[in-house]
């Protein structure tokens, strides 16, 4: 175990989330708050769910192996379900939060969408949850040692970082489709959400055959990914346009959300919005602020930041 | 800082640069809080009138709602940002204490004891431990009593050159002693040779600037990081000093003994507080991290002579407290009412033309301010370095370590947010340790005997949860 592995690691599990973290969230200081927040919420429901397990365990017998495991397994399974039931709480807060700002705002409109909010609230339990999984590991690989030299696993660190980074990302989509769920009352998208996380750590459960649990997860994650984009408003027009780069027109009614070439630098915020207004795209009735939040992410963008 | 009310701001004792517990926005914070939210309760008004046509009742009903959500959300609005004003300093300061724990061994060594905490807790029994701990407590509590009410003798018969000289003294052995050790163990720690002569370069520069910073005038930034390494020197020879369970038990009171001493009518600092108010004269800062200080730049133009004062009165209050331990408790008090009484004194000066009409005019004149919204927050220094201690404790002494760490992070953090939105509602100096505190306390304990058996054995495992 070395600097390298060390190293490796940490930027295999956290670095598609500081990436998104420094580019998405850090500039503005709502979303820091919404962040830290949504942290606070995954940690107290980890709290609970082990303070349910530590007494299951504490009133049975240490000695009995199978059933420690399955001990180990209901607490798994009670700490999925409460952390979505934190999660739901975390919604209605940040709905409260929604209609205060709304009321003290000046045009009406709340400085931030609930669609933003979910993704950042979905990044506040992912960077938790993964930092809670990972960092413990990160530390002990600065050490020494030698991995799996009792016959277990030697990918340990490696398979821990690829499944901390995918449940980070799971954590971010399952934000974005639970509070969708959640605005449109679409009970069965928060029931998805559920199973799907209780499918993510079920697999688990087959480590280390690690093609069962790293492979299925990371094809959940594909189609979570696929799902909250297209809830997000996306589709696959906006995802050409996005990767061809291509400039926006203004008269053009099918043009996406601020998709702007690198040539054409002379949008400002206010005109964009009233253009998106005025032309009913159908990405602004749908996700208010999708074009703030889509803002910052293409380099194409940052000629309308102000 | 740059409040209009820091003109001639008397000395402050060593004692009053509490610990902490003084959080609260500045003068134009206030002002602008006050018009902001006047404007809204205009605009609801208006709004609601607009609607009493209509449905009346549920008008009134929804104003009182929107009056309270809109309070709330006062802080969210523009608050956000003060949050994250104070959020990154410290978060800095935790930083360098943790990783200084992590990796100087110096200061998680058992080298004695304070004369603050006679009784030892190497005992045979745990009762005895604890009993120990309580009188440590106890005893540490008292001289934070003692020297809160000396400090308020001290102010009441205006002994302004004794504190004055204290605070001195204070700072340059802060500056000076401490951070020599700490540059002497840092270079044991990765064993680096070092002569003495560059040694001595390097702390006299470090002191002298750091002394100029801190009683004088200097770069915004550079203050602040002289403020927050300051709060972490102090915060490591807590952790060093302070047994385990003492440690835990000084941190639960200190929040308490905050609770009441800035909160309660008959507390030391409030009656700091109404003296200072009888006198008409702002009590010197205490020493305060202030998020911005734009304010007392321009103020330097109207009121050369007060802003030296401040600034001085600011620093030395910081440098004395870290120089006497028992002097911590108390400064964050003062601070605190130091802010209730510039509170209070901004009803009457806003009627006064001159210092209103100077300060209101100088967010249009300056460069600098991109005001409203370049407002700061001020957090005193006893509160960095409480929760640096509580910080720097869990990542010595938990068996969760990092995880522990992590999570008394995040609840310091949340307490700090919801203490700021409280001070938007309230718009007083509240004090910063209690909620803070409580829930770092709380996570602690429970983060340590509860989640990290847990995420043992899903990490033996490797399950995922």
């Amino acid at each position: 175990m070395t600097l390298a592995v060390f190293f490796g690691c940490t930027f295999i599990a956290f670095g598609p989330a500081f990436g998104l973290f420094i580019f998405t969230i850090a500039r503005d200081p709502l979303r820091i708050i919404i962040l830290i927040a949504g942290a606070f919420f995954w940690l107290v429901s980890l709290l609970l769910s082990s303070l349910i397990w530590f007494i299951a365990v504490k009133a049975s017998d240490p000695q009995d192996e199978r059933l420690q495991k399955g001990l180990l397994i209901f607490g798994v399974m009670f700490s999925v379900l409460l952390q979505e039931a934190f999660r739901f709480l975390y919604y209605k807060l940040l709905r409260k939060a929604i209609e205060g700002l709304v009321a003290l705002s000046e045009d009406g409109c709340s400085p931030i969408s609930i669609q933003q909010m979910a993704y950042v609230a979905g990044v506040g339990f992912g960077l938790m949850s993964g930092a809670f999984s990972m960092i413990n590991l990160l530390a002990d690989a600065l050490g020494p040692g030698t991995v799996g030299i009792h016959g277990d696993s030697q990918l340990y660190f490696l398979t821990s970082a690829f499944m901390t980074m995918v449940l980070i990302f799971l954590h971010t989509f399952w934000g974005i489709l639970f509070f969708h769920g959640c605005e449109h009352r679409r009970w069965w998208e928060i029931a998805a959400v559920v199973i799907m996380h209780l499918t993510v750590s079920g697999l688990s459960f087959c480590n280390p055959l690690y093609v069962g649990s790293l492979v299925p997860s990371y094809l959940l994650m594909a189609a979570a990914a696929a799902w909250a984009y297209l809830l997000s408003g996306g589709s696959a027009q906006n995802l050409r346009r996005f990767l061809l780069c291509k400039c926006c027109s203004r008269k053009g009614v099918g043009d996406t959300l601020g998709l702007v070439g690198y040539q054409d630098c002379c949008w400002d915020g206010e005109r964009l919005s009233q253009w998106l207004k005025q032309e009913h795209h159908p990405l602004v009735s749908q996700t208010r602020g999708a074009g703030d939040f889509l803002r910052p992410w293409s380099g194409c963008y940052l000629s309308l930041e102000k | 800082m740059s409040e209009e009310s820091e003109e001639s701001v008397p000395l402050l004792p060593l004692q009053q640069e509490s610990m902490a517990s003084a959080l609260f926005n500045t003068d134009q914070n206030d002002n602008s809080e006050r018009r902001r939210h006047d404007n809204n309760e205009r605009r609801r008004n208006d709004h609601a009138e607009s609607e009493t046509n209509g449905q009346p009742q549920n008008n009134i009903q929804q104003v009182v709602e929107q009056d309270e959500e809109e309070d709330e959300e006062l802080t969210l609005k523009y608050g956000a940002k003060h949050v994250i004003m104070l959020f990154v300093p410290v978060t800095l300061c935790m930083v360098v204490v943790v990783a200084t724990i992590k990796s100087v061994s110096f200061y998680t060594r058992k080298d004695g004891q304070l004369i603050y905490t006679p009784f030892t807790e190497e005992t045979e029994t745990v009762g005895q431990r604890a009993l120990n701990s309580i009188l440590n407590a106890a005893i540490m509590i008292s001289v934070i009593i003692v020297m809160t009410i000396l400090l308020v003798v001290l102010y009441k018969y205006r002994c302004y050159k004794v504190i004055h000289g204290w605070l001195i003294i204070s700072s340059l052995l802060l500056l000076f002693f401490f951070s020599f050790i700490y540059l002497g163990e840092v270079f044991k720690t990765y064993n680096v040779a070092m002569d003495y002569i560059t040694v001595a370069l390097m702390i006299w520069n470090f002191g002298v600037v750091g002394m100029i910073c801190i009683h004088w005038k200097g770069p915004l930034r550079l203050q602040q990081a002289y403020l927050i390494m300051i709060s972490a020197l102090m915060a490591l020879v807590f952790i060093k000093y302070l047994p385990e369970w003492t440690a835990w038990l000084i941190l639960a009171v200190i929040s308490v003994y905050d609770l009441i001493a800035v909160l309660c009518p008959k507390g030391p600092l409030r009656m700091l507080v109404e003296t200072a108010q009888e006198r008409n004269e702002t009590l010197f800062p205490a020493l305060i991290y202030s998020s911005t200080m734009i304010w007392l730049v321009n103020m330097a133009e109207e009121d050369p002579e007060a802003q030296r004062k401040s600034k001085t009165s600011t620093y030395d209050k910081q440098a004395s407290r870290t120089q006497n331990e028992d002097a911590e408790a108390d400064d964050g008090g003062f601070s605190q009412e130091w802010q209730q009484q510039r509170d209070n004194r901004i009803g009457p000066i806003e009627s006064t033309p001159e210092s209103r009409a100077a300060v209101q005019a100088l967010p249009s004149n300056s460069q600098t301010s991109e005001d409203p919204e370049e407002r700061g927050v001020k957090l005193g220094l006893g509160d960095f370095i409480f929760y640096s201690v509580l910080v720097g404790k869990a990542s010595a002494t938990a068996s969760g370590d990092w995880n522990t760490t992590l999570a008394c992070f995040v609840a310091i953090l949340i307490g700090l947010c919801l203490t700021l939105l409280l001070l938007a509602i309230f718009k007083k100096a509240l004090p910063a340790l209690p909620i803070s505190i409580t829930f770092g306390l709380v996570f602690y304990f429970a983060t340590d005997n509860l989640v990290q058996p847990f995420m043992d054995q899903l990490a033996f495992h490797q399950f995922y949860i």
